[in-house]
């Protein structure tokens, strides 16, 4: 059957404009609203060094993996530097080198980074580690304090929370004493940790970073603890032994290499400064598309030049028009002059604003059938008058824009946008219809075509919905299912409910 | 609003949008309405199926044939000028009477007069198309001015009353008479203001009226009651619209007949969109019936079975 049909194809419409539009939204992250924008983090590195007499080579490491954060972008600031980022055995590596340098250097490293929950830990399974070599007495130290926890302990997570508490026992065992004796730092004492997870076969490592949170001019580097469990790498709180990741933590690197390390200079130092800024949303999701190369789903009209963008936000409101158009149509049962003469005139509202345009087409309207009725009396043939009524139009748009200039109102010049043509045409319909049913039809028609234009231009002019159909131009297939629906409505128009009262009441 | 559908939907009251799809769209194959939206390719099909119809004086199809008007119309004083694609009436000219002594000056049906050069321009206006649907080029139809039976006579202010009969599938399913009133300006059509008079199909007599989608029960320009006037020649008119079924092919189909004085009834016109008063005119819906003939449809049934049985089944 025909109707199956018609469902069938207005579903299909829906579910393709509906899924690509979800996955546009909830995968690849592009707002709903025009406004919306989230927090981006920069984060800038300022490497500081006396050079050498000689070639200086600096190594920075910096972010690879960042669980829970998306790279937005990078780049390195440093003058006569030779830059380049490599993989090292602890992540990537930024690396500088200058053939000479004088006195004290400056080169800077910055990163911007956004929160995005749907990055995850991609990182390989590692192998078990090694047995580490330790000396005596060290040795003995490690093999009770690891038996005596693995007895307490069910699995990894639990092995690593007992053993963290007991290094961290106010009043320790002498065990825990004596390897605890040359730890000065944090980073120390999680490479100590590290070693006794080795011993119990444990994979772990160190990982250094910053919880994100406001503007900070220096940031301390905090050491975290990792552990793998076989299937993924927990976090925990070496100073407490809980399992967790600070709010907002972002990894700078992994493992107990230096964060930098020089050749040819000296007096290295590092300093981090936090910033935080508000991005608009949409270009994040842009880059987004751009980095996953995810161009089957790219229609984004971001992509085209500025100037083309401005006319694709402006025609793709037609569609929003046109929709208003049939239910006010077959829906409402409104009566127009012209199928789309009232979107056009509610196109060029937009540029007018509604309060002068609506004045400007009644003027218009007014002095154009005053006219016709004047040609009226000549006895043209049809297509003549159109003309001649065509040609009186363009000069009374002129006379309008030109007295409203005279008189210091700008907006009169604006009734240049009315869509001339449509416009004539419009004023001949009605002067045929003023002459054959009267003016109360010729009036109403004006009538409807204007509440009509005044309901299209309403919404074609609602912003939100404005970037919405912009932002995701395939809701218009929603709107094609939905015209396409409507062209099978086989209800009564609003209209009709009062034209036929009498035969309700009887 | 929702209870005032529902309503209307228990009567069965046809809307515009059912009308046009499940009607129009369904039963009225495009490439058949040239055979009523061209009221000479109508009057051709109704000949050789043997109805009757107003004499053709003559067609103008170009503005250079306007010339010929006066050697088409010869001495006659009466004639009517019709687009012929024309709709809702417009663009129709009756003209009842000529100045014995300046004979290029003809009065029309609403008392004014009007001079040849003004009904030359009527005619280059309708060639050019201004009252075609589609705005293209026309041909304008000069025929036989019919000269009205008097059975209207009381309930008409000048113009023609005609009847328009509609017709599904074959079967007559409603009919109207429509009485011009001044408003009307003399056109026998609802939209300019004439009066809708709904008729009893079993038995060809008038029922109320309807003017502007409102009940009435006298004319409004002669006062008369319009109600239990009995149509003569009904039967020859339900059979001729069930005919016209199978002149045009169109399932949903409004046929307009005059009855002439001297000729009987006679086919105006018929037309593929048939508007949807005459559920006002007679306080009925059109879904019913249509219903009901589609239970009953045969489609061997000839013209006139599909009367006798239209007669039947749909009484007042």
């Amino acid at each position: 059957m025909k109707h199956g049909y018609v469902y069938g194809l207005a579903a299909l419409l829906s579910v393709i404009g509906l899924s690509v539009f979800f996955y546009k939204w909830q995968v690849l992250g592009f707002p709903l609203t025009e406004d919306q924008e989230k927090p981006v983090w920069t984060i800038e590195s300022a490497i500081s060094f006396d050079s050498g007499p000689g070639s200086i080579k600096v190594q920075l490491h910096v972010p690879t993996l960042t669980p829970g954060f998306r790279m937005l972008n990078e780049n390195s600031v440093s003058r006569g530097y030779g830059f380049s980022l490599n993989y090292g055995s602890g992540g990537r590596e930024a690396q500088w080198a200058i053939r000479r340098a004088d006195g004290e250097q400056r080169i800077y490293y910055r990163i911007s980074v956004y929160e995005d929950d749907s990055v995850d830990e991609s990182d390989t399974t590692p192998p078990f580690p090694p047995l580490p070599v330790i000396n005596e007495p060290m040795n003995t130290a490690v093999e009770v304090l690891v038996d005596d926890v693995n007895d307490h302990s069910a699995d990894t997570a639990s092995f690593t929370t007992e053993l963290l508490r007991r290094m961290n026992d106010p009043s320790p065992d002498p065990n825990v004493e004596l390897l605890l004796s040359d730890v000065s730092m944090d980073s120390d004492f999680v490479d100590v940790v590290t070693m006794l997870l080795a011993s119990a076969r444990i994979p772990a490592r160190i990982v250094h970073g910053f919880p994100l949170a406001g503007r900070q001019r220096s940031a301390t580097l905090v050491s975290w603890l990792e552990v793998h469990d076989g299937d993924r790498w927990l976090y925990f709180n070496p100073a407490t032994g809980e399992e967790n990741l600070p709010d907002r933590f972002l990894v700078w690197w992994r493992g107990n290499e230096p964060l930098v390390s020089i050749e040819g200079g000296s007096k290295i130092q590092v300093e981090f400064a936090i910033q935080e800024n508000h991005v608009d949303a949409v270009a994040i999701a842009e880059r987004q598309v751009a980095q996953r190369g995810a161009s089957a789903v790219d229609f984004s009209l971001y992509s085209l030049p500025i100037r083309t963008q401005a006319v694709y936000g402006v025609l793709l409101m037609i569609p929003i028009g046109a929709l208003i158009m049939v239910i006010m149509r077959n829906i409402v049962g409104i009566d127009a002059f012209g199928t789309f003469m009232p979107v056009l005139i509610a196109l060029a509202f937009r540029e007018t604003k509604l309060f002068w345009g609506l004045i400007l087409f009644t003027l218009l309207v007014t002095l154009g059938l005053t006219i016709r009725f004047l040609l009226d009396r000549l006895r043209l043939l049809l297509v003549p008058r159109l003309s001649a009524v065509l040609i009186v139009v363009v000069m009374l748009m002129l006379f309008i824009s030109m007295t409203s200039h005279r008189m210091g109102m700008e907006t009169g010049l604006s009734v240049a946008l009315f869509p001339m043509v449509i416009i004539a045409m419009t004023i001949e319909r009605m002067s045929v219809v003023w002459e054959e049913r009267g003016p109360a039809d010729a009036i109403r028609g004006g009538l409807g075509s204007l509440v009509v234009a005044v309901a299209a231009y309403t919404f074609m002019g609602m912003t939100w919905l404005e970037h919405l159909i912009f932002t995701f131009p395939e809701l218009l297939l929603i709107i094609l299912a939905s015209v396409i629906l409507m062209g099978r409505y086989t209800g009564y128009r609003l209209t009709e409910l009062r034209r036929f009262k009498e035969l309700a009441r009887g | 609003m929702v209870l005032a559908a529902k309503k209307l939907r228990a009567i069965g009251v046809l809307g515009l949008n059912e009308r046009n799809t499940d009607f129009i769209m369904r039963l009225n194959p495009r490439r058949l309405f040239p055979r009523v939206d061209d009221k000479v390719l109508t009057k051709e099909l109704a000949l050789a199926a043997g109805m009757a119809v107003p004499d053709l004086y003559g067609v103008i199809a170009h503005q250079a044939e306007a010339r010929n008007f006066a050697a088409m119309v010869g001495d006659r004083s009466s004639f009517v000028i019709k687009p012929a694609r024309g709709s809702g009436g417009d663009g129709i000219l009756v003209v009842i009477g000529r100045n014995q002594h300046k004979r290029d000056s003809f009065r029309l049906s609403n008392g004014m007069l009007i001079s040849e050069g003004e009904i030359l321009h009527h005619i280059s206006n309708i060639v050019g198309g201004q009252y075609s649907l589609s705005g293209n080029r026309d041909k304008a139809l000069i025929e036989y001015c019919v000269r009205f039976d008097p059975t209207f006579a009381e309930v008409s202010y000048q113009g023609v009353p005609d009847i328009r009969v509609v017709v599904y599938r074959g079967y007559p399913a409603m009919a109207m008479v429509r009485l011009p009133t001044r408003a009307s300006d003399g056109k026998a059509n609802l939209h300019q203001g004439a009066v809708g008079v709904g008729v009893d199909i079993s038995t060809g007599k008038t029922l109320n009226g309807v003017l502007d989608d409102v009940v009435v029960e006298e004319h409004p320009d002669t006062g008369a009651l319009v109600a239990d006037l009995q149509i003569p020649h009904w039967d020859f008119i339900l059979e001729s619209s069930a005919r016209g079924y199978d002149v045009t092919g169109l399932g949903y189909l409004g046929v307009d007949m005059v009855i002439d004085n001297d000729r009987g009834p006679l086919i105006l016109e018929m037309n593929a969109r048939p508007g949807l008063n005459i559920q006002i005119a007679n306080c009925a819906g059109l879904s019913n019936r249509v219903r009901r003939i589609d239970e009953i449809y045969d489609s061997s049934a000839t013209p006139e079975m599909r009367a006798a049985i239209a007669r039947q089944e749909f009484p007042a």
